[in-house]
């Protein structure tokens, strides 16, 4: 007779089975973020420059894909209908261009590519009308993608390669102990269809895998999975972003105590709200939530990886983060110089941002 | 059965998001919007089940319907598979069609919404474009973005990005071809229908507040009464 602490265990292997990812290895077709081509334009680079470069994967861009809609779709703006067929000429490019394997650098439209996907396996009468419509607008077809990833499933299936390449790791120099990380992985990785998801919606495991094989730890608490506070029109739409800070507040409050070292994000639209809300909150409370004055530094995964790979802080686009990162840097050991920060091509001279009130800043 | 109850049943997302409500609230303990605005996604699906035409009429008119950010939080968490968030994109869309956003505050931002994507997305191809994202109006964006958008050529140039410029990379100009498929993909869809409808009950509020469009985007861009929230 089977001992209950080893079924117990069996079915937790059965659970954890059931959020595990095949991740292909190679040959993937690129699409590009609307707000991290924006506010993180050189993650977008780095994610290239790190797959192609330094890991000689085959990553494919066409120049003819468009925004997925999915922003668009969320602020109501645009009807499903609309939302789907733009999703389909995306995938007719990648079909145009031999490839299966989708590979998306933003987490509205994995959650948008996905939401189509399980939508037309569920009635497939909707997935013919879709294809109707395309044929019509565009005279298009499409197969649809074998898989599709977010661009952090990509860098996770890799962060051990990454690690063996390390320059850097997630250890202080200064204690020799690993430095601690919060992580937010963006609601509509895993909150909507959790088995399209590393961890899925209980273990999400995307950004604790990166940081831990990096060599630093993770830290729970206990508004680790509220959503950052973006909510679609409650930022677009200048008067309701007290909804946005307002919960975006709630997490740093919330994870103040365990006074992280940094914070890691998945979705191109958290890092920006879990780093301007830190000015805007220092602002109008002179309240600062890291030590010394100074705010918690906010980081993408491939500006992380990045530095983990030795590019230069600046080439990553890290002077672009209101929150100063060099306390980051200078735990992980990284030498910056505070000239070549806000210097265009060539060294050419953009001037100095103006200096919060509150808020340190290097 | 009620008509308008009939008219959400035309929307996959209200088919898929609504099986059979139990009222236990967990939609309601979870959400972020309700924590902020008076709003309880409970409350709405309950509702909404009812099917009755006056109660969904008198929802599709109100600000209620306009607090939820579409997180799908609720999605995750609600034990009979129902996603409230899913409900509430149904529930928006009929608004839309039907003209009822404008009889609410949070309603009638969605004539701002539209405006800024269908620029966005018709002209440049992108939901969100350096050229119409303003500092002025993202001022909790801070002087580290002032300053960029200050030095945007040289800044972006710096960082690898290929801004207005053709073939690939960060920020590329989209060919001309693809918008004109994006804008015959609006036009085929319904998608160009939504804007001239949105447009179009918009401006007939907008003369009946007695305010040009540049006016009425300005007031319900920014304008937010004190009724919407907790506490």
């Amino acid at each position: 007779m089977q001992d209950l602490s080893d079924m117990i265990y069996e079915g937790k292997q059965k659970i954890w089975s059931d959020y595990q990812k095949e991740i292909p290895d190679d040959n993937w077709f690129y699409v590009r973020s609307c707000i991290r081509q924006n506010f993180f334009p050189g993650s977008e680079k780095a994610f290239l420059d790190i797959c192609r470069g330094d890991l000689g994967k085959d990553i494919f861009e066409t120049e003819h894909h468009t925004t997925c809609g999915g922003i668009a779709y969320h602020c109501d703006t645009i009807p499903q209908e609309t939302a789907m067929t733009i999703v389909a000429r995306q995938f007719a490019l990648m079909t145009e261009a031999g490839y299966d394997n989708y590979v998306c650098s933003c987490i509205t439209s994995f959650g948008n590519y996905i939401e189509t996907l399980e939508s037309w396996y569920e009635h497939p009468e909707l997935e013919a009308r879709i294809r109707e419509l395309l044929f019509k607008a565009t005279g298009r077809e499409f197969n649809k993608p074998k898989y599709i990833a977010h661009a952090s499933d990509l860098i996770f299936k890799f962060r051990f390669d990454i690690a063996a390449k390390a320059k850097y790791n997630l250890i202080n120099v200064h204690t020799g102990k690993p430095l601690r990380g919060v992580e937010h992985i963006g609601c509509h990785y895993g909150k909507m269809f959790p088995s399209k998801s590393v961890g899925g919606a209980e273990y999400p495991y995307v950004l604790c895998g990166m940081i831990e094989a990096w060599g630093g730890e993770v830290v729970d608490y206990p508004e680790r999975r509220h959503c950052c506070g973006y909510g679609f029109r409650q930022y677009h739409i200048k008067a309701n972003r007290g909804y946005s800070i307002s919960n975006t507040r709630k997490k740093f409050e919330s994870m103040e105590p365990f006074a992280p070292d940094f914070i890691l994000t998945n979705c191109p639209g958290c890092p920006y709200f879990l780093d301007r809300w830190q000015y805007a909150i220092s602002e109008m409370e002179g309240k600062t939530y890291g030590k010394g004055g100074y705010g918690i530094p906010v980081l993408t995964y491939e500006e992380l990886a990045g530095l983990i790979l030795g590019y230069n802080p600046w080439d990553l686009g890290l002077q672009l983060h209101q929150v100063a990162v060099e306390p980051l840097l200078d735990k992980m050991g990284i030498p910056w110089t505070a000239e070549d920060k806000y210097k265009g091509l060539d060294g050419k001279d953009l001037k100095y941002p103006e200096l919060p009130h509150w808020m340190k800043c290097c | 059965m009620s008509k308008l109850y009939d008219e959400l049943c035309k929307d996959w997302r209200f088919v898929e998001g609504l099986q059979t409500c139990i009222n236990c609230g967990t939609c309601t303990a979870i959400c972020p919007a309700a924590e902020f605005y008076k709003y309880d996604p409970r409350k709405i699906v309950d509702t909404v089940q009812r099917k009755d035409d006056a109660e969904i009429e008198a929802l599709l008119k109100s600000d209620t319907i306009w607090y939820c950010g579409e997180c799908m939080s609720c999605m995750t968490r609600c034990p009979r598979s129902n996603a409230p968030g899913k409900v509430i994109m149904a529930l928006r869309n009929l608004s839309a069609r039907l003209g009822y956003f404008v009889h609410s505050e949070k309603g009638r931002q969605l004539f701002p919404l539209t405006e800024i994507f269908k620029e966005n997305i018709l002209k440049y191809g992108y939901c969100v474009y350096p050229d119409t994202f303003s500092w002025e109006d993202h001022q909790e964006s801070g002087p580290v973005w002032k300053w960029h958008t200050e030095h945007l050529s040289d800044s972006l140039a710096r960082l690898g990005a290929n801004w207005r410029g053709k073939g690939t990379g960060v920020l590329r100009a989209i060919p001309q071809e693809s918008l004109d498929e994006l804008k015959s993909i609006f036009d085929i869809t319904g998608g160009t229908e939504r804007i001239e409808a949105v447009e179009k009950y918009s401006a007939e509020k907008a003369a009946e507040m007695g305010l040009d469009m540049e006016e009425y985007f300005r007031k319900t861009f920014e304008e937010c009464s004190e009724c919407h929230f907790n506490n």
